[in-house]
């Protein structure tokens, strides 16, 4: 493991990558599938949150009625239709759960697997403890955007770790996971002096790692959302649901 | 991994967001507010003591042409010097490669959220500050291109802020402008044509439709007279005479508006003074009444006087 910082910046900015949405267009039937599969990472989360809240199902219910509006979108090409002219991504995939929640009825649930379906290995159990009750007056879009924005951030903090353990650079997400993934919240947030003599590192370097980790979760973010979106307009409107939030 | 909790979402969504600050001039405060592509922070420069506020580009924005605009934006204010426009103190780079710029801190509200504590005449006064802070602009080659009044800010002691110039355009070389900043010339960063900036309900109708060639200081004049519209409407009913003044700024046809901020300016400040507007053709009623609310005192004086005479002259004939 590395202990000094690395001098490299980050690349500070994501590069401008073909959007997924845009690959359920695709004529290659691999570039249509690998975009679906990205695009599951990032919504299937909320869109059991969607079922679980604004469709008030049972876990199990929702559980099949993810893996099932998944499976049923790729293969009846659900989201080729989608135009960004007319409204966000975000905002369509909901409508086409929110139909298909509709009109799906309990015996027709049980999904007929085969040909070119998929089966999707979801962690449910981690999704129904990450479920927040909605506060009074919060929608059930509200739950859904919420659970859109943390599976973003649970998706590029994973790679961000991948890409430390790649480079040898583990004290850097160490030192981030310790500082900005504590679970119980301000009150308990550790000093950077306590994390660097838990490390064994100067506590300057606390002040790097985290400032590097920081920069580089900003860039894997924005790459994924860019990723997601129909257009630069629907980019530059979404990064605003992405950070933002007004704490104290 | 397990997914994050909410209250570690919210602050990797708060640290995100902000300037990376650390070790340098200044130390960050609260939030102030978020614009089109920028975030205001309070902020404490810790070299002269003073707090200032630091705008940041918001991290979406970071490149391309919203990243020249934000640029452009600290150079125009820094060249417009008038008590109406924030003072840019300093410009600079975060570590993150976002730009940054500090300004003096104003404090005070939006005039969205103070007009209506005060009084028309009140209102109609900062009107007027407005309109002398864009014709200052306007001198120098600079449209706003977003006047509206989450852009105004009225101080703690009535001064008049007109904010956010990053959408502003700099027209061809004015006099003044002779040995101007590269990046402040015309094509600079500026908007390409058919790209629509601005505010629905504030923007002229050729900036609407991204007529950008079309687009000058009688567009501002547009979304001035869209203002007054807001200020005046709050006294209901709003006197004929600043309705034909705010419909003659608003006139779809730009030929057709006051040619100026200061044409406008002065035809809200003959309203003021209760003369005659030029916007507007007066009925004979509406002459008497701006008469009669002119001479108030006198009329009602002389009135009394002929009153009592009459009184006293049927006294004497009974």
């Amino acid at each position: 493991m590395h202990t000094e910082p690395d001098t490299r910046a980050p690349r500070v900015f994501p590069s401008t990558r073909e959007s997924l949405v845009r690959a359920f267009t695709s004529g290659d039937p691999g570039v249509r599938r690998a975009g679906f599969e990205a695009l599951v990472a990032a919504y299937w989360r909320p869109a059991y949150a969607h079922l679980r809240l604004r469709w008030h199902q049972e876990p199990a219910d929702a559980e099949d009625g993810v893996q099932e509006f998944f499976t049923v979108a790729l293969a009846q090409e659900f989201f080729s239709a989608y135009d960004p002219a007319q409204a966000r991504f975000r905002t369509f995939l909901r409508l086409c759960l929110d139909r298909f929640a509709a009109k799906a009825h309990r015996a027709e649930r049980r999904l007929r697997r085969g040909g070119g379906a998929v089966h999707l290995s979801l962690d449910f159990a981690g999704a129904e403890q990450a479920l927040e009750v909605l506060a009074p007056g919060q929608s059930e879009e509200h739950a859904f955007d919420r659970e859109w924005v943390r599976s973003l951030f649970d998706g590029a903090i994973e790679a961000l770790e991948l890409e430390c353990h790649a480079d040898g650079y583990e004290i850097r997400f160490e030192v981030f996971k310790q500082y900005d993934l504590v679970t119980d919240g301000e009150a308990v947030r550790p000093t950077y002096r306590a994390i660097a003599e838990r490390l064994g590192i100067p506590a300057t370097q606390v002040t790097n790692h985290l400032a590097w980790s920081r920069r580089r979760l900003r860039v894997l973010l924005l790459e994924r959302l860019r990723e997601l979106c129909g257009s630069e307009a629907e980019f530059q409107d979404e990064a605003v649901t992405l950070f933002g939030v007004d704490a104290a | 991994m397990s997914p994050i909790s909410g209250e570690t979402l919210r602050h990797l969504q708060r640290v995100l967001e902000e300037p990376e600050l650390e070790g340098d001039r200044y130390r960050l405060g609260p939030l102030l507010g978020r614009g089109g592509m920028g975030v205001v922070y309070q902020a404490t420069d810790l070299a002269l003591g003073r707090e200032v506020a630091l705008k940041v580009l918001r991290p979406e924005f970071a490149e391309g042409a919203a990243d020249v605009r934000f640029r452009r934006e600290a150079q125009i204010l820094a060249r417009l010097e008038h008590p109406g426009i924030v003072a840019v103190h300093d410009v600079g780079m975060l570590r993150d490669g976002r730009r940054f710029y500090v300004m003096k801190l104003v404090r005070g509200a939006r005039l969205d959220d103070s007009s209506q504590r005060r009084s028309l005449p009140e209102r109609l006064r900062s009107f007027l500050r407005i309109c002398e802070t864009i014709e200052f602009a306007h001198v120098r080659g600079v449209i706003h291109r977003d006047l509206k009044p989450g852009n105004i800010m009225i101080g703690e002691f009535g001064e008049v802020l007109v904010l956010d110039w990053g959408i502003a355009r700099v027209l061809a070389t004015q006099p003044e402008e002779a040995g101007a900043a590269p990046a402040t010339s015309p094509a600079a960063g500026d908007t390409a044509s058919g790209t629509v900036l601005g505010t629905p309900g504030y923007m002229a109708p050729e900036q609407q439709s991204g007529q950008i060639d079309l687009v000058d200081a009688r567009s501002d004049v547009f979304s001035l007279g869209a203002i007054l519209r807001d200020l005046a409407a709050e006294s209901d009913p709003a006197p004929r005479p600043l309705q034909s003044i705010w419909r003659k700024a608003m006139n779809p046809e730009a030929g057709d508006r006051y040619s100026s901020a200061a044409a406008l300016a002065a035809d809200v400040g003959r309203f003021l003074d209760a003369q005659p507007v030029q916007a507007h053709r007066e009925t004979w009623p509406e002459r008497a009444g701006r008469f009669y609310r002119t001479y108030q005192t006198a009329i009602l004086l002389v009135l009394a006087y002929l009153t009592m005479r009459l009184l006293f002259l049927a006294g004497r004939g009974f």
